[in-house]
Order: C-alpha cells, then structure tokens, then sequence
C-alpha cells in the first residue's frame, strides 16, 4: 500500500511561528526538531557542568567543607543522570540525528514527524521535573545507577521523582530510535543503496536497534524498583526476600548498551568529519559499516562486566571478560581506519577537525584502560575507585563531548549560513582538551591508589593530585566562555558561509544554508559516493 | 530567516509534483511492538531468575489453580480468531458484520479481564505477601494493562467501522490491521506467560 502526501495537508503542517518563535512550538520540520534537542541539551550541559564544578569543588579539599554529604550524594546522581539522560543521548542522537538523517537517506522528514515532535517535547518537562526535585525533600542520592538498597532506603520522593523522570526520557528515546530505523529503512530516495549511505546513518541504525533492544527493558525495572520504595514489596529487597543482583543484571543490559548508545553516534559523525577536512575518502567503508554492527551484537552480551565484584558466578565471569575483550577489535578496525583516512590526506587544521583529532586520541586512552577493567583481576582491584571515573569520563566527554563540539563546528555554517571564528574556536579546543586531560588523567592514578568514587572526604595523602584535577575541571568550565561568545557573535556578525563552505560532498552541503522547509527545492539528489573526494565530482550528481 | 521564505517555493513546487511513499506505519508499529515484548522479556528473566536462585520462606503459599487461567487462555485465542474475522469481513466491504465481530472481540477482552479480577479476589496471597506473590502480580498486571488498552482501542475502530461515516473502510484497513497486530501480540504474550507462570 502507498500514501500519497496531499500538497493541501503539507502546507498546513509546515504553518509554524515564523523566526525564532518556532523553537518553542510543536514543530514538526526535522531541522526545527533537531535544533530544540541540540540548545535544550546544552542548557542542561550548563546545569550539569555547574554540578560537576560544585563536586571538584567540594574534592579540592580532604574534608567535607563545601556542601553537607547528603547535599553531595544529591549533586553526583543530578550531574551523572542530567549529562547522560539530558546532555549526551538526547544530543547525540536526537540533535544530529534529527538534523542529518533526513537529508542523507534523501528524505524531507523523519518517517513519523508527529512522534518525533513528542519525543523531543518529553524530554524539557522531565528535565525539569528532575532538576526541580532538589528544591522538593532533596534529590534522589543514589548515584545515577539507583542501586538497591541504596535507593530503597534513602528519601523516597527524590527516588521516585528520579524514576519518573528517567522512564519519561528513556520513552523519548525509544519514540526517536523507532522513527530512525524506520526512517533508514524504509524512507530512503529511490535508487539509494544501503551501502551507499553516509556512515552516520549505520551508526544511528545501529544505536537505534540498542535503544529499541535495551531501553524497555530498564523502564521495566524502574517500574519495578519504584514498587518497592512506594508498595513496600519485596523484588530488590533482600529484607523481603528479594535479590539485589537481579537489578544489577537488568540495569546494566540497558546501561551497558547506553554507552554504545552515547558513542556510537559520535563514532558515526567522525566519520562525516574527518573525510571532509582530509579531502579524502572515508577508509574502509564495509569494514567500518560490520564494526558498527559486530559493536551492537556484542554490545549486548557485555553487561556483566559491570558487575564482577557482585557475586559473580566464575563461567558467567570467563564469558563477560572474553566478550567485552572481543568488542576491543570491532573498535579497533574503526579506529585504524580513521588514521587512515587522515594519513596522506590534505588536512586542514581547523577546529572541527582539531576536536575530532582530540577525540582519536582521548579515546583511545579510553578505549586501553577499557580493555583492562575488562580483566577480572584488575577490575576487582579498581572497582569503584577513581579509576572507573577517569575510564568513562574519558569515553564519554573525552569521546561523545568533543565530537558533538567538532559537529557543532563543522554543522553550524549549514545550519545557520553563518561561519564560527576559527580563532575562539581554536582557543576553546585548546583549553578543553589541557582541562579535561588535567582534569581526568590524575584520577587513573588516584583510582590505582585506592581513592573510592562517590564520597564527599577522602584520605588527605590524595589531597594535591585532586587538586591538580580540580584545576583542570576549573578550565573545562572557562572553555565554555569563548564557545558561547563565538556562538552568539557568529549567529549575529558571522562570516556568510554560503552553501557549501567544506566543499563536502554529502547530500545537506547540496541544498541551501540554511535549508529549506522540506529540505529540496524539487527532487533530492542521489549521492552514491558521499566520500568520493579526489575523484571527478562530474561523475557524481 | 530566508527558511521560511523559501518554504513558500517548496510549497508551490510539492502541489505540482505529488509524491508518494510506501506506507511504514506498520514497520513503525512492528518495532514498537519488539520494544513492548523486551519489557516482557525482562519481566520474564526476573521471573525466572528469582524462580532458580530465590528459595521462597517456609509456609509460603505460591500455589496457583488452573481452571480461570485455562480459561482465559482460550478466551483470547478465540479473541484473536474473532478478530481476524472482523479483518476479513472489512475487507468484503461488509461493514455491519465487521463491526459485530468487532464487539464481539471485545466483550471476549472485557470478560478476560473480570475472570482475572475475580482469580485476583480470590488468591490466597497478596501484592508484598513474598516474592513470587509480587512478580505474580507484577507480570499479570502488566498484561492485563495492555488487555485493558487493547479492549478499548477495539471498542473505538469498532465505532469507527459504523457504515455510515465512519473513517473505517476497506481502503483505509490501517487502523483495523494495526489493532489487530497489537491483539495477537498481547495473546502471544499471554500464552507465554502462561506457560511460564502458570505451568512451568
């Protein structure tokens, strides 16, 4: 059966405020949609990164000084649970995934706009709901993995304002993953083969299957878990008869996926990067296309590994430990192939570029101490510790963060017709990447030393390397200021860009900066090389 | 913002060029239901995980009667019979019996759902009693929260398939089609759940 689109109902749905009143209406235009995500994201990195500030703040010093313990508890759950839930999953999907896949399967929308809309309309209220239960009896305490008995036993409406507001979230996600597989899938122009698309659609695909697979399955235990602190039932109480480890095992099926949700994307969006400022094609296409793919089949046989020192059972540990080994080679053909792309290519050193080199290099060093908490021995020795802190924080900000900045460098002319400044953008590169290294790097050596996470005072022998960490969270947040100073004077006083500045050659360079409603004035072109730089861009059309 | 002056061209353009696309709202439809079934899944995995490594305190009653599950079993297998018919009489643009086989589906839901309040009622156990009590209620009340939406999601295409002026009609089947996959997949679920809960 086909639908055939009525001109008549197309022009009433793109009657939508006109300027910037339509970013804060329920628009339906993918690009409108993208844009909310992206800026509403951001106001919440603000919120989480003042938080994150406020905790190297208190680890400054050995002694609680700076904020009650149970005010600490509060500012580690908010800041880890609004920067993956709020900042990261709904950025680097929902912001670029929204903006971009449209254009690259040739499309003048999402497949379900109407949902997409939802989606992103459920994500400001939840937010908020979260941020304001601080100001209720205290924000929910226990860390944003909600562990039981943790969770059970502190405050309660903190916990079940938390769960709340995560089920809503994780809901937005699986609305957006539904709208992207079926987007890729069924969506695409004519003519246009699934090994021909842009890699950013593979990695979306393939994050999409993960949210799809994994997030139901967490809204199940949440539901669960808050039966327990408001029905007084017994599923993850050992009081009542319950089992802990239970929630562990369905907790990390969703939550180990979550960090593929977080990176794959970003594995996605180097991949339109680093061809386009190398001016050359994008190294092992199909390769990179299975290592997205072997990423999700294993990305879901893995999540015991977060929990070694839970009992574990020694086969149950054999099997996590070699399968978490094995997602070491699917990321590393990805990464080889990267270097490739760059090695002999004409590099232009710009910011976009500068952040995705920045990145390489960040995750790789994530990527190694990844490999060893994988192994039992070590893990058992480290768990907990600051070493686990400074692992994740380097996949996730040292990975996810400085891609979403180099995309924002690398998109923004798209999407405004207006150029950033290099310089401040150069400037800003320069500081984060000294702050997040100064800030991350000591606490593999403070973790290795015994310094356990998630507490408010800690040994005074510990005092000068965090402080040392402390000052590199200290330029994490003044690298934020030129960011936003050159956000604010290009959108004004910026460059016009025109409507290819890179000369790339995916399908959103061909249309008009910024584009249009439906994204094509006429039909939309098909790209059956979007990385064919060096070859005649005659053959392309 | 030249967006939306240059939308005013698109819109000129797309009235002369209609274009058409396959309809995925079934696709869509079809990967939420596999989302939905994950839910279960891990219901299920709970479920049986506590069932392996929980042992339940002395005394504790867990025992299940068979006769209203059995029966509420084939109560919607044969819901799921009913409604396919109500497909196929759609489909022969025969409106009026589509609809009875409509209600009939689902007065065969609503009846599901008393014979499950009244096994409910009756239960030598409640919702905190112990842990099976608890994954029991947990499990059933899950579904019978999706039986209860399906029921009345049929009751409104039921409405919707009146003959005259409803929007339901043999070229528009998307919405009977869809409730109707929705419905087998709660059966489906069902029936494992039997399985698992009730027999295993």
């Amino acid at each position: 059966m086909t639908i055939s689109i009525d001109p008549q109902k197309t022009n009433n749905e793109s009657l939508q405020p006109k300027g910037w009143l339509r970013y804060f209406s329920f628009s339906l235009d993918h690009k409108v949609i993208g844009i909310q995500y992206l800026v509403c994201g951001f106001l919440f990195y603000l919120i989480g990164g003042t938080l994150a500030s406020a905790i190297r703040i208190e680890l400054a010093s050995p002694m609680s000084d700076f904020m009650p313990r149970d005010v600490y508890n509060q500012v580690l759950t908010l800041h880890g649970t609004i920067m993956i839930f709020l900042w990261i999953v709904p950025v680097v999907n929902g912001a670029f995934g929204n903006y971009l896949i449209p254009f690259y399967v040739g499309a003048r929308d999402m497949a379900f706009p109407r949902l997409n809309a939802v989606a992103f309309w459920l994500i400001p209220p939840s937010g908020l709901m979260l941020v304001a239960s601080y100001f209720v009896e205290g924000a929910a305490q226990a860390g944003w993995t909600a562990y039981p008995p943790l969770s059970i036993t502190t405050p309660q409406s903190g916990q079940i304002i938390w769960i709340l507001s995560v089920l809503l979230l994780g809901g937005s996600s699986i609305f957006g993953g539904i709208n992207f597989i079926a987007t890729i899938i069924k969506l695409r122009r004519p003519g246009l083969k699934l090994m021909q698309l842009p890699m950013y659609c593979w990695a979306m695909l393939g994050t999409s299957l993960l949210v799809v697979l994994s997030t139901p399955v967490l809204a199940g235990t949440l539901i669960l878990l808050s039966f327990d602190i408001i029905a007084n039932t017994g599923f993850f109480n050992p009081v009542l008869g319950g089992n802990v480890v239970v929630y562990q095992h369905l907790f990390w099926f969703y939550s180990h996926p979550a960090v593929y949700i977080m990176v794959l994307p970003a594995f996605g969006l180097v991949s339109e990067i680093l061809p386009v400022h190398a001016r050359k094609p994008l190294f092992g296409y199909t390769t990179m296309v299975f290592s997205i793919m072997g990423i999700v089949v294993l990305g879901l046989v893995v999540w015991a590994h977060h929990m070694f020192t839970s009992g574990t059972p020694p086969w149950m540990r054999l099997f996590f430990t070699i399968a978490t080994a094995f997602i070491a080679v699917p990321t590393g053909i990805k990464f080889f192939n990267w270097v490739a792309t760059l090695w002999g290519g004409k590099i232009s050193i710009n910011s976009a570029m500068l952040f995705s080199c920045g990145f390489i290099i960040n995750f790789v060093f994530g990527g190694i101490t990844g490999v060893a908490l994988a192994q039992v021995p070590f893990d058992i020795h480290v768990h907990d510790t600051y070493f686990v802190v400074a692992h994740f924080h380097y996949i996730v900000y040292g990975g996810t963060v400085f891609i979403i900045f180099s995309s924002i460098y690398h998109w923004f002319p798209k999407v405004t017709g207006k150029m950033l400044n290099e310089k401040l953008g150069i400037l800003h590169f320069i500081i984060t990447f000294i702050g997040f290294n100064l800030c991350f790097a000591p606490q593999h050596w403070l973790g290795l030393n015994g310094m356990p996470r998630r507490v408010a005072e800690y040994d005074p022998q510990f005092q000068f390397v965090n402080q040392i960490s402390s000052l590199g969270a200290l330029l994490m947040a003044i690298s934020t200021i030129p960011f936003l100073i050159n956000v604010f004077l290009s959108v004004r006083n910026g460059k016009n860009a025109g409507d290819n500045p890179w000369n790339a050659l995916t399908p959103e360079w061909l249309t008009s900066s910024p584009p249009p409603v439906e994204n094509w004035e006429g039909e939309a072109p098909l790209i059956k090389e979007p990385y064919g730089y060096g070859k005649q861009i005659s053959e392309q059309k | 913002m030249t967006t939306l002056d240059s939308s005013k061209e698109i819109q000129k353009n797309n009235s002369e060029v209609n274009e058409t696309h396959e309809d995925f709202r079934m696709f869509g439809l079809i990967t939420f239901l596999i989302a939905d079934g994950m839910t279960f899944a891990g219901f299920f995995a709970a479920y049986l995980t506590y069932k392996a490594v929980n042992p339940l305190p002395d005394g504790a009653i867990y025992e299940l009667e068979l006769p209203i599950p059995t029966l509420n079993t084939i109560l919607l297998l044969v819901s799921s019979a009913t409604f396919h018919k109500a497909g196929k009489a759609l489909l022969k643009d025969k409106n009026s019996d589509s609809q009875k086989w409509l209600f009939f589906t689902a007065f065969l839901g609503i009846i599901f759902l008393i014979c499950q309040l009244f096994e409910y009622f009756h239960l030598p156990f409640g919702l905190t009693d112990n842990l099976f009590a608890s994954t029991f209620y947990a499990l059933t009340g899950f579904h019978g929260l999706h039986v209860t939406l399906g029921t009345l999601m049929i009751l409104i295409i039921a409405w919707q398939s009146r003959i005259n002026g409803g929007r339901l009609t043999s070229q528009n089947m998307f919405p009977l089609e869809a409730v109707e996959l929705y419905w087998h997949f709660v059966d489906g679920i069902w029936v494992v759940l039997f399985i698992i809960l009730y027999l295993l």
